[in-house]
């Protein structure tokens, strides 16, 4: 029957789309870009999700909490899988996601920018103050996908979502 | 990849996450002992990459030959694993470290590269990933390099040092044994004539910066690829394996 499967699949997408990121929890998975899409074939609801670094730890977590929303959503056992390409990139934030990583302080990956080459770097201009005047303490932050910076204006860190 | 044998493209895999399961244990030695906090976090995070590229490739063989990623990662014996010398080397001082990422990193960057853009989904797949994530493995081992070569005397010396012992490791990066030819004949992976090129240009630009001096071409140290390693290799697989030898099929 078209009409029920169409809202079993909206349930699904709705369930799958609201999930929060583990370590970015004011972010959805679907803001992340993370959701690939949501199928249903013979009654089996199927999620592919993009993974957004290979060795993230949070990837089995996500795939896990898919699962359980979708049964939550009164939709059980519910296949997840990871699809590798196209490669997840930071350009599929959505500008929601962008906007509240803001909020929460992190400079959000600029888009579509190209690859600076290999001793240049841009500066994120720092999130409170918005001087330009930053500069990075590590390339490497309390997660794989985010990079440390400090404002010499204001003195504040704040934390960078690296382009990927 | 139509015609081609089943076997020298899971020799090939096998190859790649060997050195990524490697090169991600290495670095998960210093977890704890890094010079500072920053360097602790950095060396941690490029070895997750690593451990993420040696998982989806073992996936991928696991696929292909009816097993799982930990049988293949964690029960095979030293003559089985077919990484490269370079990165299985001990880490030294905090500047053969460095070196190590940069001369591995150099050429995964083009290497990588070439593979997105080859005719193997399923390794294009990979790749593309990879590639993004090995351009801040380098940049990383490359601002570390100018640091550490343009800094003190003591940081020059341990780097010159560095540069000495590791540089006869690096032809093996770009050799082409059959298997290695088979999957360039398909198209799947790009020939080291290209990559090469790319990373002595790497190489002349970092080290030009950095007031190093390019060491002189010595005896190659090649092997890795054939199951042939140091004596540290033992070592460093009862580390690596201890956990799941002494409760096989461990979960967690």
């Amino acid at each position: 029957m078209v009409g029920a499967e169409d809202s079993l699949l909206r349930r699904a997408e709705a369930a799958v789309a609201a999930v929060p990121d583990p370590e970015l929890p004011f972010l959805t998975i679907a803001e992340l870009g993370m959701v690939r899409g949501v199928t249903i074939t013979e009654g089996q609801v199927e999620v592919a999700l993009s993974p957004t670094y290979t060795g993230c730890p949070a990837t089995a977590v996500i795939a896990a909490e898919v699962a359980g929303a979708l049964d939550r959503a009164g939709i059980p056992g519910a296949r997840v899988r990871t699809v590798l390409a196209p490669a997840w990139t930071t350009d599929w934030i959505t500008a929601a996601g962008r906007s509240k990583l803001l909020q929460a302080g992190i400079v959000p990956p600029p888009t579509g920018a190209a690859r600076p080459a290999l001793f240049e770097a841009a500066a994120p201009p720092c999130p409170a103050c918005l001087s330009p005047a930053t500069e990075r303490l590590s390339a490497f932050g309390s997660t794989p996908c985010k990079a440390l910076y400090r404002c010499t204006a204001c003195r504040e860190p704040f934390e960078f979502f690296k382009c990927l | 990849m139509s015609g081609m044998e089943t076997t020298e493209r899971t020799t090939w895999l096998i190859r790649r996450a060997d050195d990524a399961l490697v090169l991600g244990h290495r670095l998960s030695e210093w977890c704890g002992h890094a010079p500072m906090l920053e360097e602790d976090l950095a060396l941690a995070n490029i070895a997750l990459d690593q451990i993420g590229v040696a998982r989806a490739f073992y996936q991928a063989t696991a696929e292909a030959l009816g097993s799982d990623e930990d049988r293949l990662a964690y029960h095979r014996s030293e003559r089985d694993y077919l990484n490269l010398l370079l990165v299985e080397q001990p880490n030294g001082d905090f500047a053969r470290t460095i070196v190590r990422q940069l001369l591995f990193s150099a050429a995964m960057v083009p290497f990588w590269r070439g593979c997105a853009e080859g005719t193997d989904a399923a390794i294009a797949a990979v790749a593309a990933k990879a590639e993004k994530e090995a351009a801040y493995h380098l940049r990383h081992a490359a601002e570390w390099t100018v640091r550490l070569g343009d800094g003190t005397e003591e940081s020059r010396r341990r780097t010159e040092a560095a540069l000495a012992w590791l540089w006869p490791f690096t032809d093996e990066l770009f050799e082409a044994d059959a298997v290695e030819q088979a999957m360039i004949g398909a198209g799947a992976v790009p020939d080291p004539a290209v990559v090469r090129p790319a990373w002595e240009a790497t190489m002349e630009t970092v080290l030009a910066r950095a007031t190093l001096s390019r060491p002189e071409p010595g005896w190659p140290r090649s092997g890795g690829r054939a199951g042939r390693h140091g004596e540290e290799f033992g070592h460093l697989l009862s580390e690596l394996q201890y956990l799941q030898r002494a409760h096989p099929g461990a979960t967690w």
